[in-house]
C-alpha cells in the first residue's frame, strides 16, 4: 500500500520487540466476540489512476459553476481566486501542520493568524478578531450564547431578514440550550419593525446586512434600540466583499459582528469547508468564543506570537469553557488573509464596484423582462426579483437551457408564501454575455 | 589548473558560535515583518479593472470610512508567505507525534481531487439536478462510514469533532424528551480522563457535569459508571480508545449499564484510526460517535483545520439526525432540507457540511481498501506498542506494561530526581528537529507525554526516533540541565512569554504613534 | 492584628470585627503560577459557603476560588484587574480578592490557623 512505509520484515522485527508473535495479540483488549473478522465490506485498495477515474467521474456529474452563466449567492459567492492563494495553501509547512500549540515552530502559522485578525477587525470595523470559527452561520449561532453570557439574558430576536439556515442553526441551538428566540417573520422589503420586538428580556438582536433578499441596512437605529433595553446587536454578513462598499459593523455600532469568509480566497466547495468570521469589542474578549494569537516576546526579546487567552477554552475551562469549539477553519483563514493582503484597501474597494456595478447590470437586464421586476430599492451584488412563474419550477427551465439563475427564496422558506422569489448575485466572475445569456433564457421561459 | 582565482577552499575560521547579523535573519531561517508594516494602502496585487459608468444603487448604505488595508504585490505576497511558512513544523518534514491528534501523512491524490472544478466550483444552493455527482460521492461515504462502525445512520453536516460531539448529543437530548423526559435527564457522565470538548460539549447544550473517576489501570469501569448512574442520566461520553491510549476492555458492559439505566451512549471516536476495521463500535453498544475526517482520514490538518466531524447514530437515535440529509426519489437523489413533518431535531449549519473534506476522506478511504485500512491500524498500533517498548526501560508508565492502541502514555515520575519538567524534555525535542508529543493531557495523568506515531512512519524513522528520545532521557537522568531547561535554542524562537501576552493582550496590529 | 485561616481549598480569611478579607494561599499562589487575569464577584454579592467568589486565571490554569464562609461581598480588590501580579507578588497583603461581612462568624472558626494549614499542605505533599 503506497502510504505505508512498513514492509512484513519491518512487522515482524517490530513484533519481536514487543515480545508477542501476532499482531492480534496487541488488540487482546477488545473482547473475542466483538471484534472483526476477516474484512470490512468496503472495496480493497486502488491505486491512484483508479480512485481519479472513480472521482473524476462523479465530479462530471456536477455543473460547475464556472461552466454556465452563474447566478447563485444566497450566503456563498463565487469570486475569483488568485492562483498564488491556491498555490500558498499548499505548503507543506501550513497545509501539514496542526493547530500552533508549539510557538517556537508554529510561528508562520501564528503571524498569520494575528495578520487575519487585524484584517477581519478592519473590515468589520471592530475592535477585536479571532483566529476564525467553522462558518457565518455557526458563527453567528456562537455570538448569540455570547450576547447571552454578557447579558445574562436568554431572549435572541432574530431579524426576518436573516439568512433562514442561519436563523435554523440558531434555533436548533437555542431550543437545545433551553433559550428563548423570537423569530421575525421573512421580510423581504427591510420594512419590520424589530424595535418593537425588543423588551428587557432580550439578550440580543441579530440582523443581517446586507440581508438574506439583498437590502443593505441602516444598523444604527437598531443598535439605539437594542442599548435602551440592555440588549446587544450582532450584525452578519454572508458576503465579505460587500464590507469593500458598504458602512461597516462596527460604524454603525455592532456590539458583535460575525459573518462569512468564503468570498475572499475560497472556492464554493458546495458548502464547505467555509472560515467563519467573529468580531467585537475589547471589552467582551473574554467572553469571545474561539482561538486568538497574540503579540509576546520570546526569550531573546525578539517579537513572536503565540495562542492566548487559552482560559476561555474548552481544553482549559472544559464545562465551563465560553465553547466547545476546537479545530476551526485555519486554512480557510490562510487563503482568506492571502487573498486580503493581495486586496489590500483599494483592490478590496474596487472588488466590491465591479461586483455592484456587474449586480446593477444585472439588475436592469432582468427588470427588462416583461413581467418581472427586481424588488429591492437598494442592493450591494444580490437582489431579490418576482416572477410570474414559480421559482423553483422556472430556475429548474433555466438549468435546463444552461443558466444557473439564482435561488429560489422557496427552497429555504417552503411555507412562506414567497414561492414567486428569486435570491440572484452577481459578482465580478460574470460577464456581460453571461448577463444577457440570463435575460435571455428568462425571456424564453416566460 | 591552478586555484588561479584564489577562491578559498578550506572552510577556514569558521566558527560554532552564535553570530549576530545585521538584518536577524539567520541565512535561510528569515525574519518577516508584518503586512501591515510592509504593504502600502494604494498598492494591491490584483488587477481589477474599474468598472464602466453605472448608477450605484447602495443608497445612504456606501461605506466612508477606510477599510486601512494595505496591499502587496504578488511577488512581495509569494515572500512573505512562503517565509512564513518556513517558521513552521509540518508532517511533511518530519515525525509529528501530537497523541491524540492522528498526524499522519496527507496524500496530494486528495488535494488533487478535492480541486476538481466538478467539487470545488459548485454551489450549495444550485439545483439538486445538477449535482448528483456530489450527492452520490456524499451517499458513498456515508454508507463507508456506517459500514465502519456497524451503526444504521449518519448526520454528514457537522464541521469538526466538537461539531459532531454536539450534534450526537442533540440527538440523544431530542430522543430522551420525545420519551418526555427533557426535564428529568439533564445529567452527563464525563470521565476525567475526556477531551475538554466533551464538557463543554454537555454544558452548551444545558446538561451539568458528572465526573466519572478513571481507574488505577487507566479505564473506566463498569462500577464507577454505575454508581454515578440515576434516573437523571442522560448520557455517558467515553472516548474509546481512551485518552490513556488504552481500548476501554469494559465498553460493551458499560454500554449495557447505560442502557439498562434508559440513557445512552457517546462515544468521542476521535482514536478510531486504532481500530478501523478491528471493530466496529455498533457492536460495542455505542450511541453516537463523531468521526474526524482530519484525523483518521487525512484530510490535513492546515494548521489547526478546517476539520469535518460526521456523526454516526444507533437506530434508537437514527429518527433524530438533523437536516440536511440525502434521499433517493427514483433514479435521482435530493436533500431533505427542512424538518417539517420528521423528528429531525435541526440543523447543525448552512448548507451541507465539509464537501471539500468528504472528496478527500472518500479518496483516502478508496485508496487504501479495507484491507488496507485495516493495515493502517494495525500499523499505527504496532508503531507506538514499538516506541512504547522501547523506551518504557527508561521513561515511566502510569498504567504499568501493558499493550497500548495507537498512543503510547508516559508520566514525569522518571523525571523527579532532574528537576526538569515534562515541558523541559519537549523542548528539548524541538532542537532534535522533532515536533514534541502531547503534553500535559491527558489530565488524570501527572506530567503526561503522549506519543502518537500514526502509521505513517518507516522502521527507520521509528528507530531514529526511539533512539534520540534516549538520548535525551539519558541525558535528563545523568544530571545535564540546559540542554533542556534552555530549549529550544536552534528554533526560529526560543520559549516565549505566554505571561505577557496574557496579561496585556495585543490581538492585533495597530499603527504606532507618530515619534 | 487578626488572625489568618485557611480552607482546604487553598482560601484565606483574615476577620477583623465582621468584615473577612479573602485572597489565595502563598501555597496556591506558587502553584498557580504568574497570575494573568482575576474575574471578581460584585459588591453586594451575597456568597454561601463554599460558592465561587472569583476565578484566579494562569496562562495554562484557571482556578476558582470558592467562598471559605458565607456573607455579602463589601468591597473587590479592583487593582487586580490591571495588576494581577499582585498576587503573586504579595498574595496575603495587596494581592487580596475581596472582602466578605461575614453572616456566621462561628464558620471561621472551623478554618485552620497558620499551623494546621502547614501541616495539611505536608500531607498532601
Amino acid at each position: 500500500m503506497r502510504y505505508l512505509p512498513l514492509d512484513a520484515v519491518d512487522r515482524a522485527l517490530m513484533l519481536a520487540r514487543v515480545g508477542v508473535s501476532h499482531i492480534d495479540e496487541i488488540f487482546a483488549d477488545i473482547p473475542a466476540d466483538k471484534r472483526v473478522s476477516g474484512l470490512l465490506d468496503i472495496p480493497t485498495r486502488k491505486s491512484e489512476i483508479e480512485v481519479e477515474r472513480i472521482l473524476s467521474s462523479l465530479a462530471k456529474r456536477n455543473v460547475a459553476a464556472g461552466s454556465v452563466p452563474f447566478f447563485v449567492g444566497a450566503g456563498a459567492y463565487r469570486h475569483h481566486v488568485p492562483a498564488s492563494v491556491d498555490h500558498l495553501i499548499q505548503r507543506s509547512e501550513f497545509l501539514t501542520s496542526y493547530t500552533p500549540y508549539q510557538p517556537e515552530i508554529a510561528q508562520g502559522t501564528l503571524q498569520v493568524l494575528f495578520e487575519f485578525q487585524t484584517q477581519v477587525a478592519a473590515l468589520t470595523g471592530m475592535e477585536v478578531a479571532n483566529a476564525s470559527m467553522y462558518d457565518g452561520s455557526t458563527a453567528c449561532a456562537e455570538a448569540m450564547l455570547m450576547a447571552h453570557r454578557l447579558t445574562r439574558r436568554k431572549k435572541a430576536v432574530l431579524s426576518g431578514g436573516l439568512h433562514p439556515q442561519y436563523a435554523d442553526v440558531a434555533a436548533t441551538l437555542a431550543h437545545m440550550a433551553g433559550d428563548e428566540i423570537l423569530r421575525l417573520a421573512p421580510d423581504i422589503l427591510a420594512s419590520e419593525d424589530i424595535a418593537a420586538a425588543i423588551d428587557d428580556q432580550t439578550s440580543c438582536v441579530i440582523v443581517q446586512s446586507p440581508d438574506f433578499f439583498g437590502n443593505p441596512r441602516d444598523l444604527a437605529p437598531i443598535k439605539a434600540a437594542a442599548h435602551a433595553k440592555g440588549a446587544l446587536l450582532i450584525a452578519v454578513f454572508t458576503e465579505t466583499v460587500s464590507l469593500g462598499a458598504l458602512r461597516s459593523p462596527g460604524e454603525m455600532g455592532a456590539d458583535i459582528a460575525v459573518g462569512e469568509g468564503q468570498s475572499i480566497g475560497n472556492t464554493l466547495n458546495f458548502g464547505g469547508p467555509y472560515v467563519g468570521l467573529f468580531a467585537t469589542q475589547s471589552k467582551y474578549v473574554r467572553q469571545m468564543p474561539g482561538r486568538l494569537a497574540g503579540e509576546t516576546i520570546d526569550a531573546e526579546g525578539r517579537r513572536s506570537f503565540v495562542l492566548t487567552l487559552s482560559t476561555r477554552e474548552q481544553h482549559i475551562r472544559r464545562e465551563k469553557a465560553t465553547s466547545n469549539i476546537c479545530t476551526n477553519s485555519g486554512l480557510c483563514a490562510l487563503a482568506f488573509s492571502i487573498h486580503m493582503s493581495l486586496l489590500g484597501q483599494t483592490g478590496m474597494q474596487r472588488l466590491a464596484r465591479v461586483n455592484h456595478a456587474n449586480a446593477v447590470q444585472l439588475a436592469d437586464r432582468l427588470s427588462g423582462v416583461k413581467g418581472v421586476s427586481v424588488i429591492n430599492e437598494c442592493f450591494f451584488n444580490e437582489f431579490t426579483i418576482r416572477t410570474p412563474r414559480p421559482a423553483e419550477e422556472l430556475i429548474e427551465t433555466l438549468a435546463k437551457k444552461g443558466v444557473i439563475g439564482g435561488l429560489p427564496v422557496s427552497r429555504l422558506l417552503p411555507k412562506a408564501g414567497l414561492d414567486d422569489l428569486i435570491v440572484v448575485a452577481s459578482t465580478e466572475t460574470n460577464s456581460d454575455e453571461d448577463r444577457a445569456a440570463y435575460a435571455a433564457a428568462l425571456a424564453q421561459c416566460l | 589548473m591552478l586555484n588561479n582565482q584564489g577562491r578559498p577552499t578550506r572552510s577556514g575560521e569558521a566558527s560554532t558560535a552564535d553570530t549576530h547579523t545585521f538584518t536577524g535573519n539567520r541565512a535561510l531561517d528569515m525574519e518577516e515583518a508584518l503586512i501591515f508594516e510592509t504593504g502600502r494602502l494604494d498598492a494591491t496585487g490584483v488587477d481589477i479593472d474599474e468598472p464602466s459608468a453605472f448608477v450605484s444603487r447602495l443608497g445612504a448604505h456606501a461605506r466612508n470610512s477606510e477599510i486601512g488595508l494595505p496591499g502587496l504585490s504578488e511577488p512581495e505576497a509569494m515572500r512573505h508567505y512562503v517565509r512564513l511558512s518556513r517558521k513552521n513544523y509540518s508532517i511533511d518534514a518530519g515525525l509529528y507525534p501530537l497523541g491524540s491528534c492522528t498526524m499522519k501523512h496527507n496524500p496530494r491524490l486528495n488535494e488533487k481531487m478535492a480541486r476538481l472544478p466538478g467539487f470545488a466550483d459548485i454551489h450549495p444552493l444550485q439545483p439538486t439536478s445538477t449535482v448528483q455527482g456530489a450527492l452520490e460521492l456524499t451517499s458513498d461515504l456515508a454508507r463507508i462510514l456506517m459500514t465502519m462502525t456497524g451503526m444504521s445512520a449518519i448526520a454528514m453536516s457537522p464541521k469538526a469533532g466538537a461539531h459532531g460531539e454536539l450534534c450526537g448529543m442533540m440527538a440523544i437530548k431530542a430522543a430522551i424528551e420525545a420519551r418526555g423526559e427533557g426535564a428529568t435527564r439533564n445529567v452527563v457522565l464525563v470521565p476525567e480522563s475526556a477531551h475538554g470538548t466533551n464538557p463543554a460539549t454537555a454544558a452548551l447544550i444545558g446538561f451539568s457535569v458528572r465526573s466519572v473517576p478513571t481507574g488505577a489501570d487507566g479505564t473506566v469501569s463498569p462500577d464507577a459508571v454505575r454508581s454515578a448512574l440515576g434516573p437523571e442520566v442522560a448520557a455517558i461520553m467515553l472516548t474509546n480508545p481512551n485518552t490513556c491510549g488504552l481500548f476501554e476492555r469494559e465498553i460493551a458492559a458499560i454500554a449495557q449499564a447505560m442502557h439498562e439505566a434508559g440513557a445512552f451512549f457517546y462515544c468521542d471516536g476521535a482514536n478510531f484510526n486504532a481500530i478501523m476495521g478491528k471493530a466496529r463500535p455498533g457492536d460495542l453498544g455505542v450511541d453516537a460517535m463523531h468521526i474526524n475526517l482530519h484525523k483518521t482520514f487525512s484530510t490535513p490538518h492546515g494548521g489547526g483545520g478546517p476539520g469535518a466531524g460526521p456523526v454516526v447514530l444507533s437506530k434508537a437515535l437514527a429518527p433524530f439526525a438533523p437536516v440536511p440529509y440525502i434521499v433517493a426519489r427514483g433514479d435521482t437523489l435530493d436533500f431533505v432540507e427542512h424538518i417539517e413533518g420528521s423528528q429531525a431535531f435541526g440543523r447543525m449549519t448552512a448548507f451541507h457540511g465539509q464537501m471539500g473534506m468528504f472528496v478527500r476522506a472518500i479518496a483516502f478511504i478508496l485508496s487504501h481498501g479495507a484491507d488496507g485500512l485495516k493495515q493502517a491500524s494495525e500499523d499505527a498500533v504496532l508503531s507506538a506498542n514499538y516506541i512504547r517498548v522501547s523506551l518504557n526501560d527508561l521513561m515511566s508508565s502510569p498504567f504499568g506494561d501493558r499493550p497500548c492502541m495507537h498512543e503510547a502514555l508516559f508520566d514525569d515520575r522518571w523525571l523527579k530526581e532532574t528537576g526538569l519538567t515534562t515541558l523541559d524534555f519537549a523542548k528539548a525535542m524541538i532542537d532534535e528537529g522533532y515536533h514534541p508529543m502531547t503534553v500535559y493531557f491527558p489530565l488524570v495523568v501527572h506530567g503526561a507525554m503522549l506519543i502518537e506515531p500514526t502509521e505513517s512512519e518507516s522502521k527507520a524513522s521509528l528507530d531514529l526516533f526511539i533512539m534520540t528520545l534516549r538520548d535525551l532521557a539519558l541525558s535528563a537522568l545523568g544530571g545535564e540541565r540546559e540542554r533542556f531547561t534552555a530549549a529550544p535554542r536552534r528554533a526560529p524562537r526560543r520559549r516565549l512569554d505566554e505571561t505577557r501576552a496574557a496579561r496585556q493582550p495585543v490581538l492585533k496590529w495597530t499603527k504606532p504613534a507618530p515619534a | 492584628m487578626s488572625q489568618v485561616r485557611y480552607s482546604k481549598d487553598h482560601e484565606y480569611i483574615s476577620v477583623e470585627g465582621d468584615v473577612g478579607t479573602i485572597g489565595i494561599s502563598e501555597h496556591a499562589q506558587a502553584q498557580l503560577g504568574d497570575v494573568v487575569f482575576v474575574e471578581l464577584p460584585a459588591v453586594g454579592d451575597k456568597l454561601a459557603k463554599g460558592a465561587q467568589a472569583a476565578v484566579v486565571e494562569s496562562v495554562k490554569a484557571a482556578s476558582e476560588v470558592f467562598s471559605p464562609v458565607s456573607g455579602e461581598v463589601v468591597a473587590i480588590n479592583s487593582d487586580l484587574e490591571s495588576e494581577p501580579s499582585l498576587i503573586n507578588e504579595d498574595a496575603l497583603g495587596k494581592g487580596w480578592i475581596l472582602k466578605l461581612k461575614l453572616s456566621d462568624p462561628a464558620e471561621v472558626t472551623a478554618l485552620m490557623d497558620e499551623a494546621a494549614y502547614q501541616d495539611f499542605l505536608k500531607s498532601i505533599a
